[in-house]
């Protein structure tokens, strides 16, 4: 017992454990999810049912076996190579956009830490840094597949997706600095316990959302660009060039782009949750409890940690279904559209964000 | 199919324009009708359109019809409407087989730039050529294609070849491909 | 906003890209040989006839009667249009008359079918832009239509209703009480889709000013119906040449000022209230009375004269054994249709079968003005343009 107690404290030991349990256990199965809820909220918003049709035996599940139908119709097809295509770039494209997606999840917390254990996989001090640097990763996923494939509305998806993730880059950066000067960090385990800081006798919580509210909507803008859903969704528009970049493949690796498309809705929607909606935070909770107006209600630290959990899982669904409705709310911009929205409209907001944010913290320090 | 007695102001203010182009007209079921010969069509048609007192601006419709036995054995029917006075009328022209200027007739397409497709698929359905048609290839059939359905000698149970599958290269030669842009010539790969 | 002035910034080699034949966002099956400049359309040269299926051939060579199921197959989303455009042509040649209450009839489902029409169009062009949802709200309000016109002619899509001298049957009672609650139906869908898509900006942003003809070059091109009227010019069949009852309707033609893709859509979206409007007038002014008028060289008698009289039995075996024999002449009959002027003109050497059937099809001249329309513009409007035109392939190739 004592050396299975002694093996879990070894830290790589315990990433692994948290890799498994958040990255499998939350991430892909949110992910793998999401692929059929999109389509019943599809479904829904367009008055009618939506797929209920895989079944085994007289069990649908309202659907849910698609998921699995899906996933085994995808692993047997052939994976085909295009004539043409340069082979070796072809084949490892996919994994580009796909591990950028998951790799975010190193840095984002799930809850408070309890003693020396934390839920979260690596506490990095650059940690906002490395999920920018991880997320322009994505682009090479893009731009591989895209030029690889040999195909010239591929390669147009990729030319769209490589200017429309750069440009929109600049300014997503922008927006976050007044974060970093807000927090005063750049370590996200830090920004989240800062966002448990109250105004006014611990009455409002200083969310992100409250300290930097316009950053919040660059933010989020820039972020639904990153992941290329709609209304910036000209990299794989169906009615334009049909599916962008991923349009020669099929089989796994098709689903590969599909999933990692998913896993960066969930990923886009945990960074804004941790940076703007006070991450795993429940207002008023604190490590021992609730204190609120001179109330206070005492709880053990694991139902704080479940609780926290459970904050953060909602708060990311609650985003991820924005994002969804969003898609099939909104018709997509045209590409010049896209990058006037983002070179006039939003870098001029995200820099005046960042001017008045100096100057308040100025004038209130 | 009794003629009017007195005749119409369109057929009248053609043949004071151009007597003796006007060889055939009826007022069949309202629709007011001009056959004209084939060497005075092209005027005929540029007074139509441009005269004031007639301004037919808009081309409705061009097509042909085969009288296959009968000279000439094409008649080609075009159906104008001024939108501006509101009134119709069908001119029709003979074209025939025989002679050096065979199953030919001068294009309208500069006058209205409708008559453009609809030139291409009369030639396409009739084999009747327009001269001066800027860009006369087919238009619903394929290039390899043997003959013209509408002809009335045409079976209807002819059946054409398959067109044979050629090699990509030749199916996608992009640099010999003449597509429509006037400035086309002026641009040089770089 | 064309952007073909702009220089060349950056010297790169035009790419040539083929959109359609197959292609998702193609209505039919049609051909773009695109010349692009970086994402500019600098050339495009339009390939059709994918659909061809020879309709006039085989009109040719099939009694007057047995074109009208071929014509179904024209314009698909509005069949009925169709129907009534050939019977009239046929009509006028017979000399026919048809009774007040079939021309009643005739308007009322030619005005569902003209509502059917547009929504697939105005669905179409929202779905292009990405705003799927709007395209399944139309298409669940087409299919509230196609209901109705099921009720009285048994297909939702292949019709086959009109007969010389009247219809195939006359209009149920079961259609008039379904009729009101249908309408109120399409109407709020109507409404829904402007709350989607009229307020939004990025929606207003890809169709205003994109697709320009103006009014001078939409007439040149010989262009009708709602792509005529976006430009400004208030020709409509229904008002300028009125055939069946519409001089006794009260209704307005709603025209539009630049011509771009706006444009059409709104034109379409008001047409398709006036046309409910219509509708609502006909069904309280249509008169009692036989859905047919029989004319003995036109149609088979009825059954009873068959087996009772020796007239009937000779006309029964005449028109199945000639078909239906009009006099000889030529005559030429438009309709309003869905796109605009739908032509029907038709040579009778005085036999049984046509001796030419020519369909002047509205939206063979939208197809023949695409590449006006689209060089110039980017790669992510040609579809929308495409959509904004309404081009049917049964109806273009024929």
């Amino acid at each position: 017992m004592d050396m299975i107690l002694d093996i879990l404290t070894i830290p790589l030991v315990q990433a692994v454990i948290k890799i498994l349990v958040f990255v499998l256990g939350f991430v892909m199965a949110v992910g793998t999810v999401l692929t059929l809820m999109e389509r019943k909220w599809m479904s829904a918003v367009q008055d009618r049912i939506g797929p209920n049709r895989a079944n085994i035996g007289k069990f649908t599940g309202h659907g849910a076996l698609h998921i699995a139908a899906d996933g085994v119709k995808s692993l047997l097809k052939e994976d085909t190579v295009p004539a043409g295509a340069d082979r070796f770039l072809y084949l490892i494209a996919p994994l580009f956009s796909y591990f950028p997606a998951i790799l975010v999840w190193a840095v984002i917390p799930f809850a408070g830490p309890i003693g020396s254990v934390t839920f979260q996989i690596t506490d990095i001090n650059t940690g906002l840094v490395f999920i920018f640097a991880v997320t322009s990763l994505g682009v090479y996923g893009a731009v591989l597949g895209g030029y690889a494939s040999n195909n010239k509305y591929a390669l147009l998806g990729a030319i769209r997706t490589s200017s429309q993730m750069l440009s929109y880059e600049v300014f997503l950066g922008l927006s976050l600095i007044g974060i970093f000067m807000v927090y005063g960090t750049v370590q996200v385990s830090k920004i989240v316990e800062l966002q448990n800081t109250y105004w006014f006798d611990g009455l409002i919580p200083k969310w992100g959302i409250f300290t930097q509210p316009l950053a919040f909507f660059l933010f989020f803008t820039g972020m639904l660009a990153e992941a290329k859903r709609q209304p910036f969704d000209q990299p794989e528009g169906e009615s334009e060039i049909i599916a962008g970049y991923y349009l020669e493949y099929s089989g796994a690796r098709f689903s590969a782009y599909m999933l990692a498309e998913y896993v960066s809705i969930v990923a886009v929607s945990a960074i804004t949750v941790t940076l703007f909606f006070g991450g795993y935070q429940i207002p008023w909770l604190f490590p021992d409890g609730f204190h609120l107006l001179g109330y206070s209600l005492a709880l053990p630290p694991v139902v704080v940690a479940l609780l926290q959990a459970g904050s953060f899982i909602t708060k990311t669904l609650i985003f991820c279904w924005l994002i969804i409705i969003i898609r099939w709310t909104l018709p997509r911009f045209r590409f010049d559209q896209t990058m006037d929205l983002g070179w006039k409209k939003m870098l001029p907001l995200s820099m005046a964000n960042l001017v008045v944010t100096a100057l308040v913290l100025l004038l209130t320090a | 199919m009794t003629a009017p007695a007195e005749t119409p102001p369109i057929t009248a203010r053609v043949e004071e324009k151009f007597p003796g182009a006007v060889t055939a007209s009826h007022q069949q079921f309202g629709d007011e009708t001009i056959t004209v010969a084939k060497d005075q069509y092209l005027a005929v048609m540029t007074l139509l359109r441009n005269d004031p007192t007639l301004k037919f601006n808009l081309m409705v419709d061009l097509s042909a019809v085969d009288f296959l036995g009968q000279s000439p054995r094409f008649q080609v029917v075009v159906h104008l409407k001024s939108l501006s006075l509101g009134h119709r009328l069908r001119v029709k022209v003979g074209v025939g087989e025989d002679g050096p200027e065979a199953c030919t007739l001068p294009t309208i397409s500069k006058l209205w730039v409708a008559a453009d497709w609809y030139e291409r698929e009369c030639f396409d359905m009739y084999g009747i050529r327009f001269q001066g048609h800027p860009n006369l290839k087919r238009l619903l059939l394929y290039e390899s294609f043997v003959g013209h359905p509408l002809r009335k000698d045409y079976d209807i149970h002819l059946q054409q070849p398959r067109v044979e599958l050629r090699p990509v290269r030749e199916r996608y030669d992009y640099q010999n491909r003449n597509l429509t842009d006037p400035s086309e010539t002026e641009r040089r790969p770089l | 906003m064309k952007r073909s002035n702009l220089p060349l910034e950056f010297g790169a080699e035009p790419m040539d890209i083929e959109i359609g034949p197959s292609h998702p966002a193609m209505h039919g099956i049609t051909r773009l040989s695109t010349r692009l400049d970086g994402e500019v359309v600098t050339a495009v040269e339009v390939e059709i006839g994918y659909l061809h299926r020879g309709f006039e051939k085989e009109c040719e060579n099939s009694t007057y009667v047995q074109v009208i199921p071929y014509t179904d197959r024209l314009n698909y989303v509005s069949p009925i249009l169709n129907n009534i455009g050939y019977s009239l042509a046929v009509e006028k040649l017979f000399g026919l008359d048809v009774p007040k209450r079939a021309q009643y009839a005739r308007v009322i489902l030619g005005e569902l079918s003209r509502i059917s029409d547009h929504l697939t169009c105005n669905g179409a062009m929202g779905m292009e832009v990405g705003a799927m949802t709007v395209f399944l709200w139309y298409v669940k309000a087409r299919e509230y239509l196609w209901e109705l016109t099921e009720e009285v002619t048994g297909a939702r899509l292949t019709h086959n209703w009109t007969r010389f001298g009247g219809n195939a049957n006359d209009l149920p009672d079961t259609f008039f009480d379904m009729l009101e609650e249908r309408l109120k139906k399409v109407e709020a869908v109507l409404e829904e889709g402007v709350k989607m898509l009229f307020k939004n900006k990025i929606f207003l942003d890809r169709v205003k000013d994109v697709g320009v003809l103006s009014r001078e070059r939409a007439i040149e091109y010989g262009f009708t119906g709602p792509m005529l009227r976006a430009t400004g010019e208030p020709y409509d069949l229904r008002r300028a040449e009125p055939y069946l009852v519409y001089n006794e309707l009260d209704f307005e033609i709603p025209v539009g000022t630049v011509g771009d893709s706006y444009d059409r859509f709104l034109v379409r979206h008001e047409e398709m209230l006036q046309s409910i409007s219509i509708i609502r007038q006909a069904v309280a002014k249509i008169p009692k009375g036989g859905h047919y008028q029989h004319d003995r060289r036109a149609w088979l008698p009825d059954k009873t004269e068959v087996y009772g009289s020796i007239e009937g039995l000779i006309d029964h075996f005449k028109v199945i054994m000639e078909g239906s024999t009009p006099p000889k002449g030529e005559v030429y009959q438009a309709i309003e249709g869905g796109n605009g002027e739908l032509g029907f003109y038709l040579v009778s050497d005085g036999t049984g079968k046509p001796y030419k059937c020519r369909v002047r099809p509205p939206c063979f001249n939208f197809v023949s003005a695409l590449p006006e329309m689209l060089i110039g513009h980017y790669v992510g409007d040609i579809v929308p343009i495409y959509g904004s035109i309404n081009m049917i392939g049964g109806e273009l190739e024929r």
